[in-house]
């Protein structure tokens, strides 16, 4: 058992290992004393203000990992959040800063029409795969240029406001729909504000651990990754199931870009994040597909994305050595999980081998 | 003994001889390649709004150079799948292209050198590839994706590390110079040693022939202001088509991507051979990105590639795995890039060329009774003809994302005609099946 827990915890400590060592010389190749930065990140990062920043980065990486770990789950590969967050977060601007409601029921408008968004655009990929046998990373990876480069830029050029920034942007959302801060709530006193989509992240967070470990759709999901023919043998539709997983992912998906949209931005313009996608991927995998192991890789990369502004303001290092960083993280620890892999298995074989000796 | 992947003599070749295949290339290109021509003269001619740009030498000499970057990695990708590796980290290793690119005519002077280090990165990039994906046995997915999150990183960190002391920018290099160019004599009046050659292809351009005033600007713009640079990267063409289906190489190459297993049982090192396809796509991928910003652009700058790492992916899909395909998609592709930014109304026009295209493919689908794909041809067809004749301008995003849609279009209802390699994308290793 101990050996076991072993396996599952070493190649994430190996992977961070390796990437301490190379961020110190990547550090030391920039000219920097690597001791210094490490004590200026350190400091900086545990400051009040950076770990409310880290808990707002750490809310859209978090939704993004789940919504990839979602297909995961049944061995597809959502390569699309990218697209399908952008389309979630542009159509809910627009129909935000046009719709008027009271509070409370004009950010649910808004969350369903993102969720909206994030599933229709998914959902093509999953008819693809169905109807066509479409690959879905090949579809999602069209889909992304398509949102990205087509729809929205198209649309945001016919419905564009001037905004202050001199930059083609949509209206701006009301005050009814945004979301709340955390912060007079906690009594927090930063200079950053803590966005309240935080809570959304945590319950999607909870709504997925339940889903996919305790309901029969989470079980059919399961199953049909696991094994997709004896799933359909013990009567899964295997049709249904992906189109399903796809949309539940898309679903995910589209609240990705909100926490920005609802708690700071509240509009949408050519400036907008990207790229949050593409890091759910590299989330999910560091947290193994887990609800809770997906919130801790969000917080550390969130964590290493804010604390190490410092490194700049101190004329350290540019801070895009981050992007490096989590760039090590993932490749070392996907390497260490399929030797852990590997190295398991050849345990198993041994282990079933003294068995049948025995048995002679 | 003769070699277990060599033809044996006392069967019929496997392959085509070389005439053969020659004369079946030439038929069919040919029947394409006019046919094509005459469909782009009837657009300009007949065309609502008005364009002149459709065929001129100057549209296709600058179609000709975008489309380079999309072809290489398109090869690339080419190569790495023909070996069985699925590699979406294309787009990573071409920024890795742009930048080392610039970066080596930065420092050393000389565009070539420039070209030499952004092959260089492009091989590292592809190597780290290779490890992770063949030695280690890691999803190949996952990794193209780590390659698509570092290069920009790694590529932004080192511009602020190095630009700024040339007077550049984190988000740019300073100006570089490409390779000088050459109108190719006879052809496109090409000077030889001071005497000025007839401009023959010119001749016809200007004479404003139907047909033949379109076949002169088209084969025009592939022979006047040629970069040698440009000239290499079509010879990769025909390159990869001889190493791939005409050498031994290619033959062990490929089979590792049909059937790895097999390969193995033969004697073949399955391993080597998917390194060499893996490096071999980085090698081509860093040449296209450092052809995007030291000869098309003069400057490296952050996010030039735009995606043509994907639309490179789309272009070998597109192509069925091969490189005359490949190489006609990216052309394609480089051309409506082109029109987009040259004449506001060409897109428009265009519109009335898919739809003929559209046509002919689905009376085509009909006759050989494939019916799904003929109602989608119809649909799409329709789709577009409709919007040709009821609007006068095109969104200018339509030809950015007209290679996107162009292989969802191919994928969803022609799927019949594309094969990729059997056992492209699957983790394979020794013994273990």
């Amino acid at each position: 058992m101990t050996k076991h827990r072993l396996l599952v915890l070493a190649p994430p400590l190996a992977a961070l290992v390796l990437a301490f060592l190379v961020s110190l010389i990547v550090l030391a190749i920039s000219g920097a004393d690597p001791i210094e930065a490490f004590g200026n990140v350190a400091e900086y990062g545990s400051r009040l203000n950076t770990l409310v920043e880290t808990i707002n980065w750490a809310t859209p990486l978090y939704l993004s990992g789940v919504a990839v770990a979602i297909g995961f789950r049944m061995n597809l590969f959502n390569i699309g959040v990218e697209g399908q967050y952008i389309i979630g977060a542009f159509f809910a601007a627009q129909v935000g800063s046009i719709i008027e409601l009271p509070p409370v029921l004009h950010v649910v408008a808004i969350l369903l029409t993102a969720m909206l968004g994030g599933a229709v655009w998914a959902g093509l990929a999953g008819l693809m795969k169905v109807t066509r046998n479409v690959h879905e990373v090949i579809s999602t990876i069209m889909l992304n240029g398509i949102a990205v480069g087509g729809v929205v830029s198209y649309l945001l050029g016919v419905w564009d406001v001037p905004d202050p920034g001199l930059d083609t942007a949509l209206g701006a959302i009301p005050e009814s729909g945004w979301f709340p801060s955390l912060s007079p709530l906690l009594g927090l006193d930063t200079r950053s504000e803590l966005w309240g989509f935080v809570l959304v992240a945590v319950v999607v967070g909870f709504v997925y651990h339940y889903f996919v470990g305790r309901t029969r759709w989470g079980y059919d999901l399961r199953a049909s990754g696991a094994n997709a023919t004896a799933a359909e043998a013990s009567g899964v539709d295997p049709k249904r199931t992906i189109v399903m997983a796809m949309v539940l992912s898309g679903l995910v998906a589209g609240l990705v870009g909100l926490p920005e949209l609802l708690g700071d931005s509240h509009f949408y313009s050519l400036r907008f994040t990207q790229g949050l996608g593409f890091a759910g991927i590299a989330v999910a995998l560091l947290g193994r597909n887990h609800a809770g192991g997906i919130a801790i890789a969000a917080l550390l990369f969130g964590w290493l994305s804010r604390a190490s502004g410092i490194l700049e303001v101190r004329g350290d290092a540019p801070r895009e050595i981050v992007a490096i960083i989590q760039g090590v993280i993932i490749l070392s620890v996907v390497v260490a999980y399929s030797i852990a892999e590997r190295y398991r298995r050849v345990e198993a074989a041994r282990a079933a081998a003294a068995v049948v000796g025995e048995e002679r | 003994m003769s070699h277990p992947l060599k033809d044996r003599e006392d069967l019929p070749p496997l392959t085509r001889s070389w005439v053969q295949s020659l004369q079946a290339v030439k038929l069919n290109w040919v029947v394409i390649g006019v046919g094509g021509i005459l469909l782009l003269a009837i657009t300009e001619r007949f065309a609502r709004i008005p364009t002149t740009d459709l065929a001129s030498s100057g549209t296709w000499s600058i179609a000709l150079g975008w489309s380079i970057p999309i072809l290489m990695a398109g090869l690339g990708g080419m190569f790495s799948e023909r070996s069985g590796v699925v590699n979406i980290g294309l787009e990573g290793l071409l920024v890795l292209g742009t930048w080392f690119g610039a970066w080596g005519t930065l420092v050393t002077g000389s565009p070539w050198i420039g070209m030499v280090y952004a092959a260089v990165a492009g091989a590292l990039g592809g190597l780290l590839m290779a490890v992770v994906t063949v030695s280690f046995g890691v999803d190949h997915i996952i990794a193209g994706t780590a390659i698509l999150v570092m290069a920009p990183g790694l590529t932004r960190y080192l511009s602020d590390l190095i630009f700024p002391r040339y007077g550049g920018s984190i988000t740019q290099s300073p100006t570089v110079v490409g390779v000088s160019t050459f109108d190719v004599p006879f052809l496109a009046g090409g000077s030889i040693f001071g005497w000025e050659s007839p401009d023959l292809l010119g001749a016809l351009e200007r004479s404003d022939i139907f047909l033949i005033g379109e076949v002169g600007g088209i084969l025009r713009g592939f022979v006047f202001q040629m970069s040698w640079l440009t000239l290499l990267g079509i010879l990769v063409v025909p390159g990869a088509a001889y190493l791939l289906w005409r050498t031994r190489f290619g033959l062990r190459l490929r089979s590792c991507g049909e059937d790895p297993d097999a390969a193995d049982s033969l004697g073949v090192n399955v391993y080597k051979y998917k390194y060499y396809g893996v490096v071999i796509s980085g090698v081509l991928a860093g040449f296209g990105g450092g052809f995007l910003s030291v000869q098309l652009s003069g400057l490296y700058k952050e996010a030039q590639t735009g995606g043509k790492g994907f639309i490179g992916l789309a272009t070998m899909i597109f192509g069925n795995w091969r490189p005359t395909g490949t190489a006609s998609g990216a052309l394609l592709f480089g051309f409506t890039e082109t029109l987009r930014l040259r004449d506001p109304n060409a897109p428009h026009a265009l519109l009335l060329f898919v739809a003929i295209v559209l046509g002919i493919f689905m009376i085509r689908s009909i006759r050989r009774r494939h019916w799904i794909s003929a109602v989608g041809m119809a649909v799409v067809g329709g789709l577009v003809a409709a919007v040709y004749f009821t609007t006068d301008r095109v969104p200018n995003q339509l030809p950015q994302i007209t290679p996107y849609i162009a292989v969802l279009v191919v994928l969803l209802f022609a799927t019949r005609r594309l094969r990729m390699p059997a056992a492209d994308g699957r983790i394979w290793i020794k013994g273990s099946s």
